[in-house]
């Protein structure tokens, strides 16, 4: 979101106006008074066109500033609910340009987007006037040197009384994207202010995950829990890799292309089923024991969406025994709080003597199919006749 | 005949004394894959047993290419160290550097990517599977016992995906099976791999597995269209996938309209790709074109 963008920036030294968080219009006032002045009031959510949408109000006075943080409150924004306005003040742009860096991934490198055009989508930009938009490559070893920031700010044909400001500038938002291993450092508005100061006006960063993971334990902070799916909370918190979905079909897999692939096979087979479609994404990967099973098991079954269950397991590494007795025990530590039809198919390593403990196990709410595609028929078959 | 791994392959492992690094030393000794030694800093000098076999751990990549003549190595080092370990391997001058590790930082990947540009290294992943040429080498993680050898190439994105179709096409058998790996980054691309198969005479047709995320279904399918002669069937997965997700890999996102499995579909298509809509009826029209030749 953007005023956590605007922390990333300054922590880096950008030029930028942090402003201050309100989650209730009570806050906002207070804001925009102490501030005094013209102030700004902005819906925080992750979606661009906040401004097309009513989310971004210009408030004369704290009065407004509160009403129009009442109305933005609330308000969903691309399916997202706003929970928390941002409250600056007015900085009126002279000129408003774009700057970004992003992973780019067809040329296994990084990129920088800048054009004198800013203030729009820069998709526009690109459709009404390519000409305005530069698209540099950085060298993924030596990265943005002052040299390198040169060339961009030459290349975007910033203004000559701003190419000192706009070198440095470059150069702070390199060490964004570098230092906080980010895969999208995006400024826009990159606002000319009166004065000839350049600042940050509007920004968004992404961040890569696995760096996340391994070298960035601070920016869990970034994480806002409370607009997560509950379910997906849930998942994440038992440290299950799930996605939930608009379906009736739960889906438990081993890897991720499997449950991708097996999302798309019980869609194919619900068109003969009433529509059913798949309810998520869980891919349990190798290590599908009893516990990971009946946590996996146990997210799903409480989504009240699902009215049948497809586990779909090849054994590669894992053997099929393991995935059988792992269901098993699932369905032990469950009880009665299993109430879904599961269907499943396993293939692949010791095959046989998984599928002869599930026949042995011959629990009410299991049913075993050996394909792939006549399990997602069956899984299909039962959601839609629940 | 195969693509970057035969039965004359020395492989050595970074990370072979960690825990899944013995495992899958272990698993891949079993296989009848030519294991000659791991690498670790700290235990330089010691041996370790695995799958029946007594192998050296010397300090650096370097040393174990010298002692051993190893032209492959297999990385199970931990995210945090993958950067480090690539570069090691890159400057010994490996031939073959498969990454498995899963989580590696994609700027890390980015970088290593660049370093590989005129070095003599081909580097497969990371978070991948690995390659398999059956019957002869496994260099990564791949079951070594769901198919044989035979005429079919394959190259995934996906490795569970790879076990499948292995598994579906099992009555047939492969030249070598490679898993590419599902970062946004990654060494080996779809377009090596075709390239590959298309210049190894055993090949007769090619199987390409691809993802959501991304546009190198599509540039492979160009490729297809201007270079490749043999048949090649596709699958690629997705089509259910919501805009904006991470579907379990880390490169398996649709961002805005692009990287979606349809626009991947239609490409390939458009390029002459017979494509399947289910793993099961790709290896069907697979059947279908080696039955016919």
């Amino acid at each position: 979101m953007e005023f956590q963008a605007k922390e990333l920036f300054a922590k880096h030294g950008v030029a930028t106006t942090l402003g201050v968080v309100a989650e209730t219009p009570e806050a906002a006032r207070a804001a925009a008074e102490e501030m005094g002045g013209v102030t700004v009031v902005k819906a925080q959510v992750k979606a661009g066109g906040r401004g097309k949408a009513g989310g971004v109000k210009i408030a004369k006075t704290a009065d407004e500033a509160e009403s129009y943080a009442r109305d933005i409150l609330g308000m969903e924004i691309k399916g997202l609910t706003v929970n928390r306005v941002l409250v600056t003040p007015a900085t009126p742009p002279v000129e408003e340009y774009y700057f970004s860096f992003l992973l780019d991934r067809s040329n296994r490198s990084h990129l920088c987007i800048a054009s004198v055009e800013g203030g729009v989508e820069i998709e526009e930009v690109a459709k009404t006037n390519p000409e305005a938009v530069r698209q540099i490559r950085i060298d993924a070893i030596e990265g943005v040197t002052p040299e390198k920031a040169a060339a961009i700010v030459d290349e975007a044909k910033f203004p000559a009384e701003l190419r000192d400001q706009a070198i440095e500038m470059v150069q702070k938002l390199w060490q964004v994207y570098v230092q906080e291993d980010a895969t999208l450092v995006e400024v826009n508005p990159l606002a000319r202010l009166e004065g000839d100061k350049l600042e940050a006006l509007d920004g968004k960063v992404s961040l890569d995950d696995n760096a996340s993971e391994v070298r960035h334990p601070d920016h869990e902070q970034f994480e806002i829990r409370e607009e997560a799916d509950p379910l997906e909370a849930k998942a994440k918190d038992k440290g299950l890799n799930y996605v939930k979905l608009d379906g009736q079909v739960g889906i438990i897999g081993n890897g991720a292309g499997l449950v991708m692939s097996t999302l798309d096979v019980v869609a194919y087979a619900g068109e003969a089923h009433g529509g059913v479609k798949p309810a998520n994404f869980l891919d349990i990967g190798g290590g599908a024991n009893a516990q990971v099973m009946a946590d996996g098991l146990d997210v799903i079954l409480n989504d009240e969406q699902v009215k049948s269950v497809f586990v779909n397991v090849f054994g590669g590494i894992t053997a099929c025994d393991e995935v059988a007795n792992g269901i098993k025990g699932a369905l032990e530590i469950l009880g009665d709080s299993a109430t879904k039809p599961l269907v499943v198919r396993l293939d692949g390593n010791n095959v046989d003597k998984g599928r002869a403990i599930l026949d042995e196990l011959n629990h009410p709410l299991v049913t075993q199919v050996d394909t792939m595609d006549g399990a997602a028929d069956k899984a299909a078959e039962l959601a839609h006749q629940a | 005949m195969s693509i970057y791994l035969n039965k004359d392959s020395k492989i050595i492992v970074q990370g072979m004394t960690g825990g899944m690094g013995a495992k899958h030393t272990t698993l891949m000794v079993e296989s009848g894959a030519n294991i000659v030694g791991g690498v670790n800093a700290r235990k330089a000098g010691t041996t370790v047993e695995l799958g029946g076999k007594e192998l050296p751990v010397f300090g650096t990549v370097e040393e174990a290419m010298k002692e051993t003549g190893a032209d492959v190595s297999v990385a199970f080092v931990p995210p945090a160290f993958t950067k480090d370990a690539c570069i090691e391997a890159i400057d010994a001058e490996i031939p073959l550097l498969v990454v498995i590790t899963e989580g590696v930082p994609v700027l890390d990947t980015a970088e290593v990517v660049a370093y590989l540009e005129g070095k003599s290294t081909r580097m497969i992943g990371p978070n991948c599977p690995g390659i398999i040429t059956p019957e002869e080498s496994l260099a990564g993680i791949t079951p070594h016992t769901i198919a044989g050898k035979g005429p079919i190439g394959l190259v995934s994105k996906s490795g569970t995906l790879t076990y499948q179709m292995m598994y579906e096409l099992k009555d047939f058998g492969f030249t070598t099976a490679i898993g590419i790996g599902g970062d946004p980054i990654i060494g080996t691309t779809h377009i090596d791999a075709l390239e590959a198969f298309e210049n190894d005479p055993e090949t007769k047709a090619i199987v390409m597995i691809g993802e959501i995320g991304g546009d190198a279904e599509e540039r492979a399918a160009a490729y297809i269209k201007e270079h490749v002669t043999k048949p090649v069937v596709g699958y690629v997965a997705g089509f259910t996938a919501p805009e904006g997700k991470t579907m379990g890999h880390a490169g398996a996102i649709v961002s805005g309209s692009s990287g979606t499995a349809q626009a991947k579909k239609e490409a390939l298509e458009a390029a002459g790709v017979k494509v399947g809509k289910t793993p099961s009826e790709t290896a069907a029209l697979m059947r279908a074109i080696l039955n016919e030749g």
